[in-house]
């Protein structure tokens, strides 16, 4: 048993760490945030093509690095500490995912050497309002391979090219690849909670759509996608979080009240040792879950609900309480705290709520109990 | 105990409700804060609550006020939340600045002051934390120095809610540095527009622009216009910050009936929100603690119209509130799914009421007293244990540990 990161995947997590933050400090990240038309940073997502992150995981004979889950989790990590405004997780955790899981040679050769390379952004498109889409819900429909309908919210669908949309066909649901800049396309930038990441409305109508996976498996198929995504977004929390603990740790350690440092305070002590206990509960978590989805192990549809579970209770509460740690200057547009704060939701409900993946975890358990 | 009208309560209910109707704006009032335009309405409201006497109800008749009782302005907030009316643009003003200085102001002085005051036509605002201290308001470090017949005043407030709007404040300021920092501060009224006053909004993290800094050069205040003794401010500032919370406390608890209204439209599995076992004990523990609120604030207001002195449970007001606020935010928000991250108010439900309550959930648990301060206040002063060990009590102001 070896419950860590080997050496050459601690030293590409401080290459990462580094490369960003020379290339992603929080001023970057606030240039999205501050212009409502811009959706993501051109420049960061062509230098992280350039290190071949988006290819990590994806096979060398499609293009990628091919090094494993492992890796992908350890860039995941440092890209949610450095709140990067990037479609990295609709790109890489969500289509290239998809992809790898259930497409056929020809949709693994024509989709992922373009997601190595860093030429196309992804998405996937499963909401069409509020409440996660169910089987007697689901509207989006295909009809002679056509997708007609509504996807709202979709992650990162003002930029996508390339995306993965839930529909039904004949009453049965199914997950189809559609690309985004053919005709009959429209899409409308929503605003959202945060701002340094992209949402829009897309509406389809008559736009060519091919199967992915077979026809009827829509919700299993979604469902093993977001239990891989689930995986590697909590590694992003878990660096989120991480860093809101040190940005609450180094402002205890220079604010004085009442002639006292805030962090002499056991109210304040007990705060951040409470980040400390939910941050490490999520990071190892976060390690079973990469190590499922590193070895495909029947284990991950329990392990990806833990992780994303105390992934997303971790960065919640050390989002929120370093806000409450830095007083008035906390709740300011000109401190970093609200970036975490924000990301924390989106990251929260990107693969659906947590209500949702307790349920998940309950029905696996359930499921291994009897057996 | 009764919890029913008495008939003269009925009768005044009845009056206040039918007055409500001719004249509540039907649209309700909600501030956007910016002091503009929108302040005309609601100026237009206020003038004529104090015209008709339902501004301030409690107020005695030796103040200007209409001489209610604390009961009748229960029973006219209760008839009037079906509106929708939010006065915050009155009620730093009304709540906090005007009885610290009817507590310690001349004859004149108050004269001058209610009757604008209860109409709406001047807003105040409270000039107390500084850069150097929220929770530690004495640790100010803004400096009022003697001059003649008045003082000089040089130094920055920050946070001030609504400066940018405000006809005038009140102040707490540094007069001796020699003695510990809670013996050398001295509170004043300030005119607004006086010279050397500049107001700079600050940007709040929700994105509005709510608070501001407030930067004091060469700024000259008559002696007239002190409040208490100089040197004695950390008392007369007691007052206004007893009557914040009480005021903050009150009007901020959750309103499950929205929520309700939310988890009936959204749905979980195809169902109603509102069945799902979780959400319907969550909305049952909420409703339990605005409840809880509520009466603890009727026995408040109970001992104070018989004269008594309240006892501390109001304390417990905003410690619940406004984390509540945070919570049910983040479980609307959530209960929505992906479709939760959407923050705009012509796609969320109900105006997108929820997200923005996310968003200004982290700065309620942080103005008119932290979290952390209030359990600290409720352990010390109502449970009588033992203070942190202080190190700033018995030094001179000008030698304390501070930080940048
Ligand atoms: C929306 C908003 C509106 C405001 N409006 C006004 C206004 O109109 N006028 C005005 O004067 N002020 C206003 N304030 C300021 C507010 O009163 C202060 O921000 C608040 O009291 C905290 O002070 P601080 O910001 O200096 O934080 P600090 O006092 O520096 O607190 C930092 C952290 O340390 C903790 N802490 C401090 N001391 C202790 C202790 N002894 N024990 C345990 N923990 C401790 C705090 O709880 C907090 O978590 C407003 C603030 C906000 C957010």
């Amino acid at each position: 048993m070896n419950f860590d990161f080997s050496d050459d995947q601690k030293h590409l997590k401080g290459e990462a760490r580094r490369f960003l933050e020379a290339n992603c400090p929080t001023t970057k990240v606030r240039v999205v945030l501050n212009d409502a038309a811009k959706a993501y940073d051109e420049d960061l997502w062509k230098a992280v093509a350039g290190q071949g992150w988006m290819g990590a995981a994806i096979p060398e004979e499609f293009g990628g690095l091919g090094l494993g889950h492992l890796e992908l989790c350890a860039i995941a990590e440092e890209l949610g500490r450095a709140v990067a405004p990037i479609p990295f997780g609709s790109t890489v955790y969500l289509l290239a995912e998809a992809i790898m899981l259930a497409g056929s040679q020809m949709q693994k050769q024509a989709i992922l050497p373009k997601i190595a390379a860093g030429e196309i952004i992804g998405a996937l498109a499963t909401s069409e309002g509020p409440g996660a889409p169910t089987a007697s819900s689901l509207q989006a429909t295909v009809s002679g391979g056509k997708l007609t309908g509504v996807k709202l919210p979709v992650t990162d669908g003002d930029i996508a090219d390339t995306a993965v949309v839930l529909a039904k066909e004949n009453g049965q649901a199914g997950l189809y690849i559609v690309d985004l800049n053919g005709a009959g396309v429209a899409r409308e930038m929503l605003k959202t909670l945060d701002p340094t990441r992209d949402a829009a409305k897309l509406t389809f109508k008559d736009v060519p759509a091919e199967r992915l996976g077979g026809a009827g498996e829509g919700f299993d198929l979604l469902q093993q996608i977001h239990d891989r995504a689930a995986v590697l977004i909590a590694f992003e929390q878990t660096g989120g979080a991480d860093r809101c603990l040190e940005m609450a740790r180094d402002y205890a350690l220079e604010r004085y009240a009442f002639g006292r440092l805030i962090g002499s305070y056991q109210a304040i002590k007990h705060k951040l040792a409470d980040m400390y206990v939910k941050n490490e509960l999520a990071r190892s978590n976060a390690y079973y879950g990469a190590w499922a989805l590193n070895t495909n192990a029947p284990e991950l549809p329990i392990a990806a609900s833990a992780a994303r579970i105390a992934g997303c209770d971790a960065y919640w509460y050390a989002a929120k309480e370093n806000i409450q740690t830095h007083g008035g200057i906390g709740f300011t547009w000109e401190v970093d705290c609200h970036l975490f704060y924000r990301r924390s939701r989106q990251l929260g409900l990107v693969v659906g709520a947590p209500r949702a993946w307790k349920e998940r975890l309950l029905s696996q358990l359930e499921r291994r109990n009897a057996a | 105990m009764d919890f029913s009208d008495t008939s003269e309560e009925a009768e005044y209910r009845e009056t206040a409700r039918a007055w409500l109707e001719a004249n509540a704006p039907k649209e309700g009032l909600k501030p956007d804060r910016t002091g503009g335009a929108d302040l005309d309405h609601h100026r237009a409201y206020q003038a004529k609550k104090a015209a008709a006497g339902y501004a301030q109800i409690s107020w005695p008749k030796e103040w200007g006020g209409p001489g209610g009782t604390q009961i009748q302005q229960v029973i006219f907030s209760q008839e009037e939340a079906r509106y929708n009316i939010n006065s915050a643009y009155f009620s730093i003003g009304l709540g906090m600045c005007l009885p610290t200085v009817i507590a310690c102001a001349d004859e004149a002085t108050k004269k001058r002051f209610v009757g604008p005051g209860l109409r709406g036509d001047e807003i105040w605002c409270q000039l107390f934390s500084e850069p150097s201290g929220g929770s530690d308001v004495a640790a100010a470090r803004t400096r009022a120095i003697r001059d003649g017949d008045g003082w000089v005043v040089n130094g920055q407030k920050i946070w001030t809610s609504g400066a940018h709007y405000s006809d005038f404040g009140i102040l707490l300021v540094r007069t001796n540095t020699e003695v510990p920092k809670h013996k050398g501060m001295t509170m004043f009224w300030v005119d607004m527009k006086s010279p050397g006053i500049e107001v700079r909004p600050i940007h709040q993290m929700s994105g509005q622009k709510g608070f501001n800094e407030v930067f004091f050069t060469d700024v000259r205040i008559p002696d007239s216009q002190r409040l208490g003794a100089v040197d004695d401010g950390w008392k007369v500032s007691l007052v206004t910050l007893m009557n914040e919370r009480l005021s903050i406390g009150a009007g901020t608890a959750a309103d499950s009936g929205a929520f309700i209204q939310l988890a009936r439209e959204a749905t979980i599995d195809g169902e109603s929100a509102l069945r799902d076992a979780t959400l319907r004990e969550k909305i049952a523990d909420w409703y339990v603690q605005t409840e809880g609120l509520k009466h603890t604030r009727m026995r408040t207001i109970t001992a104070l119209s018989k004269g008594q002195t309240p006892g501390p449970e109001n304390s417990i007001a905003k410690i619940i509130s406004a984390k509540q606020a945070q919570d049910v935010g983040a479980e609307a928000v959530d209960m929505l799914d992906q479709f939760g991250i959407i923050r705009d108010p012509d796609i969320s439900p109900l105006g997108g009421l929820f997200q923005d309550q996310w968003m200004a959930g982290p700065g309620s648990r942080i103005a008119g007293g932290t979290d952390e301060i209030l359990r600290n206040i409720i352990a010390e002063r109502v449970l009588g244990l033992p203070g942190d060990i202080r190190v700033d009590k018995d030094v001179a102001f000008k030698d304390m540990p501070t930080g940048r």
